[in-house]
């Protein structure tokens, strides 16, 4: 799960992180008055979407007044910001963030993630702070420090003198940046991150270091422990139909193409993807019905990717090991009844009571494509979306 | 001989008594494995299915003499139970559970260096070796003993892959399933070392997917040490970079872990890859009908000694 910059913020200012002082608005006249409760002879206007890249897509802008800030929030609410990260299409801006301006030495970059191969949490910096930290790991890999931090010892202080040395910095800050390491760690751990980044961490003209910016993506495995992060998630960041997907623990994915695929098992579902692509089509979307599928859930699974309108064909793929093929077949009936299925559907299964689910497919008097394995199926399937175009 | 599970693999299943582990315990006794006790903690002192069950895997062990546990425990209490088979020494366990907390995951990881324990997964469907022993929820109707081994992250994609070969009369000696999470117990590498060194796997099919580079570094060391051969297909090469692809592990990040990248990876070690995954079985019917005489000569060269020997000649016998 992601959360907007001003929701980071106020979590790591909860750990003792500094940040700029600040306050989000969600209209023009509140942008006002809260630049008026600022009264910094800067305040910066920062654009709340889930997606980097907002500086140069104009999405944060400096200003000296409280009627220029308003001006601009108002200019911002309600526009579309694209960003390199957001895609073609844009984010629609719904909440500004009115701050400080700070006075600016040096900008650093600081991040936590749990990496696979040390398989512990690593604090990476770099000197190059407001870059993007993937592409100066391309063009520069030795200008990014990497310390894992084992779970046996946790942060210590060594690992704050590491990093505050490895990048230069006077004597004092590589002091101070103990404590503030030490506070990101443990928000790190404490709110079970599986990523939180400060890029920029500033160094001020007065020698403090602050969280200049801040993202924080929850690891969705451990949202349990913290129902209270539930009220910090944005719906409208979200795709309507995987939103609505999550709700019946399917796992779907949008994409371009044409034809939508159901699958059970991520890695299977990621193959129907590139067998129909290899043939020549475009997938609709990812889904992984799951190993448990039970009517119900392939019921709401076909509703889903028929929502889609761009779904010219719809490929069911499923090797049956707890999830049987017959009971899948039932469900596969009564959703195409009840939903009123117009699009070709082609079936492949295998797999447990494999035959039984074949007679029941066949004797429903439905036009069901029955497939004779993966390739066949992607070929089938891939003719009737071409077909029906 | 097949890898880590065999005939006198002594399991315990923890959660026996569960839903879920009650209906995968029976099917594992259906084909023949060795269930020797249940964990269900308050349930101890009771029989499961005909199986003793015990209220902590310590007791069981002691009880039973278990060589391995499977762990059939509900993500949120997951990594307690593997933390336990770990402090009991269990030398193998495989976690089936999907979406434990990534952070619980590093604290296992911790526990297990320098530990007597070998985990395999989480989020796996667990390991077999046809006609000795199932520890896992794959079907295991459509395996067939013989002499490839198999190992993938992906649960449904490997009964793909292994139905296939058995449709064409070629058997495994082992599957193996490592799990699609990005922290895991055991990784690719370890289990191309184990396949490499298994007399009875005379070829190896790796399956693996986007995210991670796991896949790079088993392929690199195919490339000095490994003589089998081995057929090598990667899932999502049509998966969009930044979105986690069903399995937590199964992502594109910064421009790495894509299927491209693993491909040049597995080419560059001498790997037979596929780009579709309805010719993996085809594939390595073709590869060792090809490399039949290389596959026994590289058998043959090697001198079976010590248990493994012993094992093999009765086999053969």
């Amino acid at each position: 799960m992601k959360i907007h910059e001003y929701q980071a913020k106020s979590l790591l200012a909860k750990f003792g992180v500094p940040v700029p002082r600040g306050e989000v608005v969600f209209k023009r006249e509140d942008a006002r008055a809260a630049a008026e409760r600022l009264g910094a002879p800067i305040v910066v206007v920062k654009a709340q979407i889930h997606a980097g890249g907002r500086g140069k897509a104009g999405g944060v802008k400096l200003v000296k007044s409280p009627d220029e800030a308003a001006s601009i929030a108002g200019n911002m609410l309600g526009m579309k910001l694209v960003t390199a990260q957001t895609g073609p299409e844009g984010r629609i801006v719904r909440r500004v963030l009115i701050e400080e301006g700070l006075d600016i030495k040096r900008e650093l970059y600081l991040s936590i993630v749990v990496d696979r191969v040390a398989r512990a949490p690593v604090l990476m910096a770099s000197a190059a702070g407001g870059m993007e930290i993937e592409e100066v790991a391309k063009e520069r890999p030795e200008a990014i420090l990497r310390e894992p931090i084992r779970p046996e010892t946790g942060f210590q202080p060594y690992h704050a003198r590491k990093v505050g040395f490895g990048l230069d910095l006077p004597v004092a800050l590589a002091n101070a940046a103990t404590p503030f390491l030490q506070s990101l760690y443990r928000a790190f751990l404490e709110i079970d991150a599986s990523l939180l980044e400060i890029n920029p961490c500033v160094i001020t003209g007065d020698g403090r270091l602050v969280a200049l910016d801040a993202k924080i993506n929850f690891d969705d495995n451990a949202l349990y422990r913290h129902p209270e992060f539930q009220e910090m998630r944005d719906l409208d960041e979200e795709t309507p139909l995987e939103l609505e997907a999550s709700k019946f623990r399917l796992n779907y994915i949008k994409l371009d193409g044409t034809i939508a695929c159901m699958v059970n098992g991520a890695g299977l579902a990621m193959a129907t993807m590139d067998i129909i692509k290899l043939n020549g089509g475009n997938p609709a979307n990812f889904m992984d019905v799951g190993g448990d599928a039970s009517e119900a859930r392939v019921k709401n699974a076909f509703r889903i990717l028929l929502s889609d309108p761009n779904v010219k064909a719809v490929f069911v793929n499923v090797f049956g090991g707890i999830l049987r093929c017959d009971m899948l077949a039932s469900g596969i009936v009564n959703s195409a009844k009840e939903l009123n299925i117009k699009v070709p559907v082609v079936v492949r299964m295998e797999g447990t009571n494999v035959e039984k689910g074949k007679e029941i497919l066949r004797g429903s008097g439905l036009n069901f494509t029955v497939a004779n394995g993966m390739k066949d199926g992607a070929e089938k399937v891939v003719a009737l979306a071409g077909a029906a175009r | 001989m097949s890898i880590l599970v065999d005939k006198n693999t002594r399991v315990i299943v923890q959660g026996l008594t569960g839903r879920e582990g009650s209906f995968h315990a029976q099917q594992m006794i259906d084909y023949g494995t060795k269930i020797v006790a249940g964990v269900t903690p308050g349930k101890g002192g009771t029989k499961h299915l005909g199986v003793p069950v015990f209220n902590t895997i310590a007791e069981a062990m002691a009880e039973t003499k278990g060589n391995a546990a499977l762990a059939f425990v509900p993500p949120a209490f997951a990594a307690d139970a593997i933390l336990e088979d770990i402090d009991a020494g269990v030398p193998f366990v495989a976690s089936i559970a999907e979406g434990i907390p990534v952070l619980d995951m590093v604290r296992v990881a911790a526990a297990l260096r320098g530990s007597q324990t070998r985990l395999l997964g989480p989020n796996c469907p667990g390991i077999i070796s046809p006609g000795q022993c199932k520890l896992g929820i794959m079907p295991g109707f459509i395996h067939k003993r013989g002499n490839v081994g198999v190992v993938s992250r992906s649960g449904t994609l490997t009964y793909e892959a292994v139905g296939q070969l058995t449709g064409l009369g070629i058997g495994q000696s082992t599957c193996v399933g490592i799990g699609g999470d990005p922290i895991i117990g055991t990784t690719f590498l370890d289990v191309i070392r184990m396949f490499n060194d298994d007399p009875e796997t005379h070829a190896i099919v790796m399956i693996g997917e986007i995210g991670g580079n796991a896949e790079e570094v088993a392929a690199e060391f195919i490339r000095k040490n490994v003589k089998k051969p081995v057929v090598g297909f990667i899932a999502g090469q049509t998966a969009p970079p930044g979105r986690r692809m069903g399995h937590a592990g199964a992502i594109i990040s910064g421009g790495q872990g894509t299927a491209k990248e693993k491909y040049a990876a597995l080419r560059a070690a001498g790997i037979h890859t596929v780009e579709s995954p309805a010719e993996i079985g085809a594939t390595m019917a073709r590869v060792i009908g090809k490399s039949k005489s290389t596959s026994r000569a590289v058998v043959a060269s090697r001198k079976p000694s010590g248990k493994a020997g012993k094992r093999l000649a009765r086999r053969r016998k």
